[in-house]
């Protein structure tokens, strides 16, 4: 039971982790048909900044909004003088987000080395819980509560939100957005300014879960990411949502029970999904929420 | 007055030259309607007014303002409302949404054009929390009528209305756009020439990308000759 449940945490929180990097991607490629594949670059960015501001500052909070800050920058950045000027060509587009995931990997080797760096947790955040006798790491149970938050607020800002219901309409007929007097270039900036936010929050509350930070988990993290989006459907944030659950879970039980066979699960994962519902488990064309 | 000035449109989409050398102008308070044939670029004309397709030379005035060379989301601000060829239904959204988002961008009264929608097209009240992608083929037209006319505010655009509906339909449609004159000027382009003919009052034939005729709607009926070479009608 201990075990089950331990197993269950750990996966759960991996996946609204990856989640926070997957409602980005799922979002950007829905309203712009983009595939973002810089977006793991922002992630790594994220878990660096958050990783040295904690250590300079000893504040995590000014860690989380720092990062989220750099990864904002760094998404306009990316919009503005990567992604703009190939809009609507989806080979130049994979050739230069590609080409941005690697400068953004590598120059964190410039501005923090070649090694891998420590990252502890914050005080308050240390220890675990124990109910009944099991033993819960407390700062799983965070990620958890602040994974499902996120998850919550975007849903309600898609759900809720004027500008919720212009993203939503643009997914679906961006000509006709325009029609009704929406700037769509506005909407496209939002949007990705949003998922760079997520991707580098994501990243900084994953530096203190692994201990240690590397220029590499980027790509790592991007691959699960994508996956995450395919399976649950592309442009959908809940299938997002829920594939990132069933990735993390699965990736948990199969990390403990077949260690060997961890890496291929999601290549399975993928494949079965892909086979029965091509278009992923909630994809269908159009409902961004 | 004219309301809309079309002044020597020549558009290329992709490497074909489509409209060559188009001039119209709607009246303010009238029905224009475009005719031709298919392929004849009448689509295209509207997309040119719209933006989406804009022409290399010659211009759009709208009120007497330069509109051409502007962002679409900027020409819909100056008060033109559009119904696209496909309808451009938002199909994962309710009547509601659609029509909340309709009026995000709308100048001029947009409750009171909202009311009026609804007074004129009751199947919008009645599946107002319905998914539009699961209105019938009539509803899902007057769903975006309505969505043009409160995003607009002066001049409706409306793209083939009658396409794929049936003869009934199509005549309720005619009746609610004629009522509509007495709010917005229209420019509407049809091939059901029984149809428009009743309710416009211009008209133009557009045929190869080029203006060929043009003149009052009356003329137009009598002029058997006209009617045969370019709209097939005996
Ligand atoms: N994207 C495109 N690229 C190249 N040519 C196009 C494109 N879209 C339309 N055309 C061509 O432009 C011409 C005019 O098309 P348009 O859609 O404006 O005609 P239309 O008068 O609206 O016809 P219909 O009555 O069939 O709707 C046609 O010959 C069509 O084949
Ligand atoms: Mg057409």
């Amino acid at each position: 039971m201990e075990v089950f449940i331990n197993l269950l945490v750990n996966g759960v929180s991996t996946g609204l982790l990856i989640f926070l990097l997957a409602a980005g991607l799922t979002l950007i490629f829905g309203l712009m048909s983009v595939l973002n594949f810089a977006h793991g670059g922002l992630f790594v960015w994220g878990a660096f900044s958050g990783a040295w501001i904690f250590k300079e500052t000893n504040s995590f909070l000014l860690a989380i909004a720092g990062a989220v800050a750099v990864g904002m920058v760094l998404g306009w950045v990316l919009e503005r003088f990567l992604i703009r000027p190939v809009y609507g060509n989806h080979v130049r587009q994979l050739l230069i987000t590609l080409g941005g995931m690697l400068v953004l990997s590598e120059s964190i080797k410039i501005f923090w080395g070649p090694n891998p760096i420590r990252v502890n947790l914050p005080a308050w955040l240390e220890g675990s819980y124990q109910f009944d006798g099991i033993i819960i790491i407390k700062y799983r149970v965070f990620v958890i509560v602040v994974g499902l938050l996120l998850y919550l607020a975007l849903w309600l800002l898609l759900s809720r939100t004027q500008i919720g219901l212009m993203i939503r309409a643009g997914v679906l007929d961006k000509e006709m957005v325009q029609a009704l007097g929406i700037n769509v270039k506005g909407l496209f900036t939002f949007v990705f300014l949003l998922g760079a936010g997520l991707a580098a929050l994501g990243g900084a509350l994953l530096a203190p879960y692994s201990g240690v930070v590397f220029a590499e988990m980027g790509m790592q993290y991007a691959i699960l990411a994508f996956i995450v989006v395919i399976i649950g459907g592309m442009g959908s944030l809940q299938g997002s949502a829920l594939a990132s659950l069933i990735v993390g879970v699965a990736g948990a039980f199969m990390a403990y029970y077949m260690p060997d066979l961890s890496l291929a699960l999601n290549m399975l994962l993928l494949a079965i999904v892909l086979l029965v519902k091509p278009t992923g488990l909630l994809g269908e064309k159009g409902s961004a929420v | 007055m004219s309301l809309l000035k079309l002044d020597n449109l020549e558009t290329y989409l992709g490497q074909y030259h489509i409209l060559q050398g188009v001039s119209m102008s709607v009246e303010e308070g009238s029905i224009t309607v475009l005719f031709g044939r298919n392929g004849a670029g009448k689509t295209t004309t509207l997309r040119t007014i719209m933006g989406f397709n804009p022409s290399t030379t010659g211009s759009v005035h709208y009120h007497n303002q330069k509109i051409s060379g502007i962002p679409t989301h900027l020409i819909s601000r100056k008060g033109i409302g559009y119904v696209p060829e496909n309808q451009g239904i938002f199909s994962a959204l309710t009547v509601e949404e659609t029509l909340n988002l309709a009026k995000s961008k709308s100048t001029g009264e947009t409750e009171e054009k909202m009311e009026w929608m609804l007074e004129l097209f009751p199947d919008l009240k009645k599946f107002w929390r319905k998914k539009s992608g699961l209105l019938s083929g009539g509803q899902k037209q007057m769903l975006a009528i309505a969505r043009a006319y409160i995003n607009g505010d002066g001049l409706l655009l409306i793209d083939e209305p009658s396409k794929g509906l049936s003869p009934i339909m199509v005549e309720k449609l005619m009746e609610s756009i004629l009522k509509m004159k007495e709010k917005t000027t229209i420019l509407l382009v049809e091939q059901n020439f029984l149809m428009a003919s009743e309710i416009g009052d211009y008209f133009y034939i557009m045929d190869d990308g080029k203006i060929v005729h043009d003149g009052l709607m009356q003329d137009l009926k009598e002029d058997k000759e006209t009617c045969q070479k370019y709209l097939g009608i005996a």
